[in-house]
């Protein structure tokens, strides 16, 4: 293998990461505030919990059209297996995202009558994120492979790991919608945030320990990587740090001082999680059947793209935090939509 | 996988993308006409190119999030219902996508952000600016996505091995042989559509002596656009049929129903043709027409159906009527716009009720025609996925019957009832209409935080549900 087959799918390898860590943690919290809806009926509240992320959910939720078609130019084959193979809990997911995002519009047009909307967008985001969480523990599992095509059936994916999966992810991305809330609100809502985001960490802290036992106790593959010597011995601060996030957090949803520290700590909760997830399954793309070398698209093409990709995303990136810092401050009820 | 599984699975594409392609083609030109209301605005100082600005970004807005939910499902069907053709076509198709998605969807996404909420939050120049990356964005988008669909229709540039698509030359696929053609062609249906919706709103409210001045002002450009562009897409619309004759023949005889190819070609106003019996029932024709418009010579020769081994020729009927379809509105709009423009030049135009009140009905002129054209050249392409590469039968995903037929009543269903509902919430936004003053930036931008434009509209919907109020 020359060395650009080599390199060329580690690196993309890599920004498909960053691209869906971003996605994961950015329309994260847009999810998470629409799982909120599920537990705050109040309109008034649901106006401001709206209004935190009308400005950006659409510059969001365009990461996961950057994974997916990220995913498509560097690792053509996995994109087919991936995509077949989890062919329900995807279609499911676009089609909740579909309710999800007209009711960012629809629901103030319609307004009165805007029931039907607020549901939509309560149940695409619960609906969306659950199988989001499918699709990871779906993956998580493997998927069956021949010949490099996938092989498995219409419900390959249905396990209790999976459902397990989307049930974490609900929590994890409500944690990011409060804590989101915490830092964006200020006020009755602020301290409805902190008590909503209470439970949240602690579901999502089990979720977390509970497929940090069950990937490696069902998988040699995972155990051997994690608990072989020295591995273990290196590896040792990942669930060290979370520990320690996790601590962080829940001070920050106590303690009024830094508005921002119960997201940032989420945040850095997600990105250990994501962390462990990669060090599980490097370097499977489609764990156990499909390596990032067997996936590569032609290096010409993984090359153009490249080029393409050093020179957008920095762009991409700046334009990015200049809207959020346009935006930025607490949004408060009875602004925005009077 | 079957054939039935592959028709449901074609089905349920070109469902998807009929709807998708309805959004795009209006908001590309609808990004580009708030940009100039906005720059003129600036430039002017004049109040209602604000408020016409303020009241087509509601409906950008609402169309926008239409055209941003379904267009993410496609980016995902390709590899849920096509994942041969991913893996055979992924070399090429991925990074043209992939640009798309760089160059344009993160772009306008964001900036749609301070187009839409910060009409209080950011100086006016940026917020013009920010509308005028945004109709960048909506561009960008379309160059990228119609060079791929291009590839498709005339790949060059690739070589295949072991029956995958392999580049060679990344100028030759994104400049493929169609690409210019179909840009063009397509960018111009996107400003005709755009620009006819916009006449047809200001029609409305002239008629019913509402709004008067903004109406004017619509009327003006919706049909300056229309008087100018819908000739010159009959040119480009020719200059398109000459290159998919050269490249695509197939398509070209089946547009014309031409079976015969050692004979001139009559121009085939209306027939019933028949695939089976190799010939047109009820033909109505004008004689040599046909080649005079393919050939540019009445006598000149191109090639006839019956050239093509039945199982290399595309259906028949859709490609068929589909583009009479097109080409009549086409005509249509040439009309429309010769008699606006005289009307206009003898200084009668506001007053002509005969002409504007059934204009108030022509808003959906340019989608139809656009998603006729579409059926054209998709279906055209048949049996084909990637022209004369890939069939369409030997591209799709190892997924069951069960499961496509699922999700494709699910997609009816879904998008039936959510896209009506968006398109009854766009009409009751132009039945409130432009109204209020244009805004001076706020001096105290901290208070005014998650002002948006569609706060107007649900106060607008509110006093429209209590009328007298």
């Amino acid at each position: 293998m020359d060395l650009l087959a080599y390199w060329l799918p580690l690196v993309w390898a890599a920004i498909l990461a960053v691209a869906v860590t971003l996605y994961v943690i950015l329309d994260g919290f847009g999810l998470g505030l629409g799982i909120l809806f599920h537990v705050e009926p109040r309109e008034e509240r649901r106006d401001v919990i709206m209004n935190t992320i009308a400005p950006f959910w659409d510059g969001n939720q365009t990461w996961l059209v950057m994974g997916g078609a990220g995913l498509f130019v560097a690792f053509p084959k996995a994109y087919a297996i991936i995509m077949s193979g989890l062919y329900i809990p995807i279609i499911v997911m676009l089609l909740a995202l579909v309710f999800r995002g007209v009711a960012f519009e629809f629901r103030w047009v319609s307004k009165p009558k805007n029931e039907f909307w607020d549901l939509a967008f309560a149940w695409g985001a619960l609906v969306a994120t659950f199988a989001q969480g499918v699709v990871l523990g779906g993956l998580l599992q493997g998927i069956t492979v021949q010949d490099q095509h996938f092989a498995g059936g219409t419900f390959d994916w249905l396990t209790p790991f999976a459902l397990f999966c989307g049930l974490g992810l609900v929590a994890a991305y409500a944690l990011l919608g409060t804590t989101w809330l915490i830092y964006k609100t200020d006020g009755d809502l602020q301290d409805w945030a902190r008590n909503a985001a209470k439970p949240a960490l602690m579901l999502m802290l089990a979720s977390i320990v509970a497929i940090s036992l069950w990937t490696p106790y069902s998988v040699p593959r995972i155990a051997e990587r994690w608990f072989a010597w020295p591995n273990i011995l290196y590896l040792a601060p990942i669930p060290l740090l979370t520990l320690a996030a996790a601590r962080y957090c829940w001070q920050g949803i106590e303690n009024i001082s830094f508005d921002a520290q119960p997201f940032i700590s989420a945040v850095a909760l997600f990105l250990l999680g994501l962390l462990g997830l990669l060090i599980s399954n490097v370097p499977y793309l489609v764990p156990d059947s499909l390596t990032v070398w067997q996936a590569a698209a032609a290096p010409s093409s993984q090359m153009f793209m490249l080029v393409g990709t050093l020179l957008l995303l920095p762009i991409i990136l700046g334009y990015t935090i200049f809207v959020y810092w346009t935006f930025r401050g607490k949004v408060r009820q009875g602004e925005g939509y009077h | 996988m079957d054939v039935d599984a592959i028709m449901l699975a074609r089905i349920q594409f070109g469902f998807t993308i009929t709807f998708h392609i309805i959004f795009p083609s209006f908001t590309i030109g609808l990004a580009a006409f708030i940009a100039t209301l906005l720059v003129r605005w600036r430039m002017t100082g004049q109040d209602h190119f604000h408020r016409l600005a303020r009241f087509w970004t509601k409906i950008f807005a609402v169309s926008f999030a239409m055209g941003v939910v379904s267009g993410i499902v496609l980016s995902y069907q390709i590899g849920t219902n096509w994942s041969r053709f991913s893996v055979v076509a992924g070399n090429i198709i991925g990074p043209l996508l992939g640009y798309e998605v760089m160059m344009a969807f993160f772009l306008e996404a964001t900036f749609l952000g301070i187009m839409l909420f910060g009409w209080k939050r950011v100086p006016p120049n940026l917020h013009v600016l920010s509308a005028i990356l945004v109709a960048v964005g909506t561009s960008l988008s379309a160059f990228w996505i119609l060079s791929a669909n291009s590839w498709m229709q005339t790949p060059t540039g690739y070589e295949m091995r072991d029956g995958i698509a392999y580049p060679l030359s990344w100028y030759e696929i994104v400049f493929n042989p169609s690409f210019p053609y179909r840009f063009a062609h397509m960018f111009t249906a996107a400003y005709l559509t755009t620009s006819l919706v916009v006449l047809s709103v200001g029609a409305r409210y002239l008629v019913a002596k509402r709004f008067e001045q903004e109406a004017k002002t619509m009327i003006r450009m919706g049909l300056g656009m229309v008087a100018i562009l819908a000739p010159l897409q009959l040119f480009i619309g020719d200059q398109h049929g000459l290159n998919t004759a050269e490249h695509q023949p197939a398509k070209v005889a089946a547009m014309e129903a031409h079976w015969d190819g050692s004979k001139p070609a009559p121009l085939i106003l209306f027939a019933w043709p028949d695939a089976k019996a190799e010939t047109n029932h009820l033909e109505l024709a004008i004689p040599n027409l046909g080649s005079l418009i393919i050939r540019h010579d009445p006598n000149g020769l191109f090639k006839g159906l019956k050239d093509f081994k039945p199982e290399d020729r595309p259906p028949l009927l859709p490609v068929f009527f589909a583009f009479r379809g097109m080409v009549g509105i086409g005509l249509l709009m040439i009309t429309i716009g010769a008699i606006g423009a005289f009307l206009w030049w003898r200084r009668k135009l506001f007053d002509a009720t005969w002409f504007l009140q059934p204009l108030t009905y022509a808003w959906p002129l340019g989608f139809i025609a656009i998603i006729c054209g579409w059926w054209v050249t998709e279906t055209g392409r048949q049996p084909y996925v990637v022209y004369g590469v890939l069939r369409t039968v030997d591209a799709v995903s190892p997924v069951a019957f069960g499961a496509v037929l699922t999700s494709l009543i699910l997609f009816v269903l879904i998008y039936s009832s959510v896209f009506s509902m968006g398109i009854l919430y766009i009409n009751r936004l132009i039945e409130k209409g432009p109204e209020g003053k244009a805004i001076e930036p706020d001096t105290h931008p901290e208070d005014t935080l998650g002002s948006r434009p569609l706060a107007a509209a649900q106060e607008a919907t509110r006093s429209a549900l209590r009328p007298g109020k």
